[in-house]
């Protein structure tokens, strides 16, 4: 593809909680690009040029110039298009907060998250509840009783979390319930909440039609489990 | 407003804070914490996720992660500006920051803590992290530019355990990645990195006793 000197090119997948949080952050900002769809399986030549180091989505290029990893995408986003709708406080001390709970839900998401997706037969209920501990203290310490994680307003926080929004694809998958109002109800309300947002309702990726990728990668995953 | 810093002396990552609260001159209290012995009420109370230090304690409240403390420091005393100018060069601070934080220690540690073949495979991986680190530099005086900065703090930092990987894994900096060798004398004939670093020779000492309690000598 010829190059475009001042338009955003994103690359990415549907399925992605990382490409899908700069898809709502530039949506939300109300800033065009170009999406260019990957196949992980045979990934691009320009998506290894501009991202070398670690081969992967999502990339975002802007006047011929490639920034990868998505929180150093959102923080780029943010700085170069910081109104009208801030995604960031403006106190260091809640910046340097908003910045913990996105490491935080980046770290122990991964693994959590991965273990859930996992887990035996046997297992499932404690990998649920591993997974809804780590969430209750994000609920009770990042979110409290606000309605975001930003406040009023939605926060780069609140993105990073959204992938919550397809939790529910992986509960019918592994065949247990994690997000719930008896179990988590106020990180079930902000769920509820976030996918409310026009910008975001709008933005949801579609994951009906991954469901049996969805299981045949649990499969997988469990059999390597051993 | 005061500014308490929990610390260990041998923490890289706690180099990192003492380095660029020096860069800022910014005074502040050194507690350090007995990570063996007891952590402090104080360290458990202000980082208990984690219970780890580096945390900077800003009129009592809590800053944690050494990576996010620096980019705290670099926003709140404005003076000198660690993170380059332009926007573009500070996604690329933050994309090796990232990429430092989550490779740097952890290889490094695979070759202390590994045993037999381990080791050389630990060492391989070292060494191919920083490589990718060398092509980041190319021919810059610092990772910053002309002047030294904030991805320059965050790697030196981690330098101080360099010795200890050369020794258990039989290699030598200089000799895999010299631009990175010559890169680190000029850092540390800085003041603010001479005086913020552990000795590395105690450092040696001191991995040699964690080798000894995780039983691997």
């Amino acid at each position: 593809m010829e190059e475009i000197p001042n338009k955003l090119r994103l690359y990415g997948t549907e399925a992605s909680p990382y490409v899908r949080r700069v898809i709502w952050a530039l949506k939300i900002k109300g800033i065009e690009y170009d999406f260019v769809q990957e196949d992980l399986s045979n990934k691009s030549p320009s998506l290894l040029r501009y991202n070398p180091i670690n081969k992967t989505v999502p990339v975002l290029v802007h006047a011929g110039k490639a920034i990868a990893e998505s929180v150093v995408i959102l923080e780029y986003i943010e700085e170069t298009w910081p109104d009208p709708t801030p995604l960031l406080p403006e106190h260091p001390y809640e910046r340097a907060m908003a910045r913990f709970w996105i490491a935080y839900g980046d770290q122990k998401q991964h693994h959590v998250f991965h273990s859930f997706l996992a887990c035996s037969e046997e297992g499932k209920e404690k990998a649920a509840k591993d997974l809804m501990e780590m969430l209750k203290i994000v609920q009770d310490e990042a979110l409290g009783d606000q309605k975001f994680f930003g406040g009023n307003t939605l926060s780069l926080v609140d993105l990073c979390y959204g992938w919550l929004t397809s939790l529910k694809y992986v509960e019918r998958v592994v065949g247990v319930r994690v997000l719930e109002p008896t179990t988590l109800p106020k990180l079930h309300r902000w769920m509820q909440d976030f996918s409310e947002e026009p910008l975001v309702k709008e933005n949801l990726p579609d994951l009906e039609a991954k469901l049996p990728e969805l299981e045949t990668l649990r499969k997988h995953l469990m059999s390597t489990n051993k | 407003m005061p500014v308490k810093v929990l610390d260990f002396w041998a923490s890289p990552f706690g180099v990192r804070v003492r380095v660029a609260l020096a860069e800022k001159g910014v005074s502040y209290e050194s507690q350090e914490e007995d990570l063996f012995g007891g952590k402090s009420d104080l360290l458990l109370q202000s980082n208990p996720i984690y219970e780890k230090v580096p945390v900077l304690l800003h009129d009592d409240k809590p800053v944690l992660e050494s990576s996010n403390i620096v980019y705290y420091i670099d926003e709140t005393w404005p003076s000198p500006k660690l993170l380059p100018a332009s926007s573009y060069d500070r996604s690329r601070a933050r994309f090796w920051t990232d990429f430092i934080d989550k490779k740097v220690y952890d290889a490094g540690r695979n070759i202390w803590m590994g045993k037999g073949a381990e080791v050389e495979a630990a060492k391989d991986e070292f060494i191919d992290v920083l490589k990718k680190l060398e092509g980041a530099l190319g021919n810059r005086e610092y990772y910053g530019g002309d002047q030294f900065g904030f991805l320059d703090i965050i790697f030196v930092s981690l330098s101080c355990w360099f010795p200890t990987y050369e020794k258990y894994g039989g290699f030598k900096v200089e000799e895999e990645t010299p631009k990175i060798a010559a890169w680190l004398k000029k850092c540390y004939k800085r003041e603010t990195v001479a005086k913020s670093m552990p000795d590395s020779q105690k450092v040696i000492e001191f991995v040699g006793m964690m080798r000894k309690m995780h039983g691997i000598e």
